[in-house]
């Protein structure tokens, strides 16, 4: 699982590398937010796999919809003069430390 | 841990999808230059604002400064044309202390003792011989007049004032030296002539001597000048007539 996971990674990486896309300044900081709340989620799934309460739909949906809101959040956010990306930011990093912290303990208890 | 295939699925997917996320961030990051971000792209075009509104500013100051000096310097030329101008008028009026080349003439009574009989008048210089002689020195293109340091203006009377005579109101007694700034040559042979009132009184045995100088110096006009009844007529007006 843990290979797969890290293989995926890769080669989404090394796709990601070879396209010639360039986000402007303006999308790639939304962008940003979205790679945080996918990074949350992917997280997120990997604790819930390890739980045994993993829902396929739920992640799937959680996933989509994390990224999209976030980035949409962050966006509504500049519209209103209000620095709401922060607030993705804060909520996703501390939800992101969350996990991998009981991602640890559930290897920790397992070897 | 329990094997489950569409759970790895979608989290293999989600993964790549991130992994492609992450790796056009990570480009788009690298080759965003700093400075083009939105927030000191607003903060640089607030700047370049200001300073194109500060440099109209100065540029107008610039063309109103110029427009000043321009000014400045004219009225330093017609200053420059008016100080030309009163100092010819000064000169022209007598107000300036004069100097240049000339004729210094020393005229006094006749040293003739009296006889019976003899009027006193025939021998001592009045103010007609006086006025003759400046009279004289004028027709010989004498520029600038003094008689005992009295300088002769437009205005100036020599008149009889019992035993003195007196000029710009100031008493003046012989031995007179009337100094005269022109031509020598010509101021002398003018005062020599015969005719003239100065070789007139020479032959009636008065002290008369004339002598050129190179360099006589003359005072200006120490009196005051006023006008009580006239008053000038302006440009316009004589233009008008």
């Amino acid at each position: 699982m843990w290979l797969l996971v890290l293989f995926c990674l890769l080669i989404g990486l090394i796709i990601g590398f070879q396209m010639p896309i360039l986000l402007p300044a303006m999308i790639a900081k939304y962008m940003s937010i979205a790679v945080l709340a996918a990074l949350d989620s992917v997280f997120g799934g990997i604790r819930a796999y390890m739980e045994d309460g993993f829902d396929n739909v739920i992640f799937t949906t959680g996933f989509v919809a994390n990224t999209l809101l976030a980035a949409g959040l962050a966006y509504l956010g500049d519209k209103l003069g209000v620095e709401l990306y922060l607030a993705a930011v804060v909520v996703f990093g501390a939800r992101i430390f969350q996990n991998l912290g009981i991602i640890r303990r559930y290897l920790l208890k397992k070897y | 841990m329990k094997s489950n295939n569409g759970a790895l699925i979608s989290i293999a997917a989600v993964c790549l999808i991130l992994g492609i996320m992450m790796a056009i961030q990570f480009k788009s990051t690298q080759e965003v230059n700093p400075d083009m971000f939105p927030g000191r792209v607003t903060e640089l075009t607030e700047k370049l604002d200001k300073a194109i509104e500060e440099r109209d500013v100065l540029a107008d100051e610039v063309l109103e400064l110029r427009e000043k000096l321009k000014n400045v310097r004219e009225f330093d030329i017609a200053m420059a044309d008016l100080q030309d101008e009163l100092q010819k008028a000064s000169l022209a009026a007598g107000m300036l202390e004069i100097e240049g080349p000339g004729i210094v003439i020393k005229l006094d009574d006749s040293p003739r003792a009296l006889k019976a009989g003899d009027n006193p008048n025939e021998a001592i210089v009045h103010d007609w011989d006086l006025l003759l002689v400046v009279n004289d020195l004028k027709a010989s293109g004498a520029e600038a007049i003094s008689v005992n340091g009295e300088r002769i203006i437009s205005m100036s009377e020599i008149r009889c004032a019992g035993t003195l005579i007196l000029i710009n109101w100031v008493k003046v007694a012989p031995p007179f030296e009337i100094k005269a700034i022109g031509d020598p040559d010509m101021l002398e042979s003018g005062m020599t002539m015969t005719g003239g009132h100065l070789m007139a009184l020479k032959n009636l045995d008065y002290i008369v001597a004339v002598q050129k100088n190179e360099n006589i110096n003359i005072p200006a006009y120490s009196g005051r000048m006023k006008f009580t009844y006239g008053s000038p007529i302006p440009y316009k007006e004589r233009a008008a007539e």
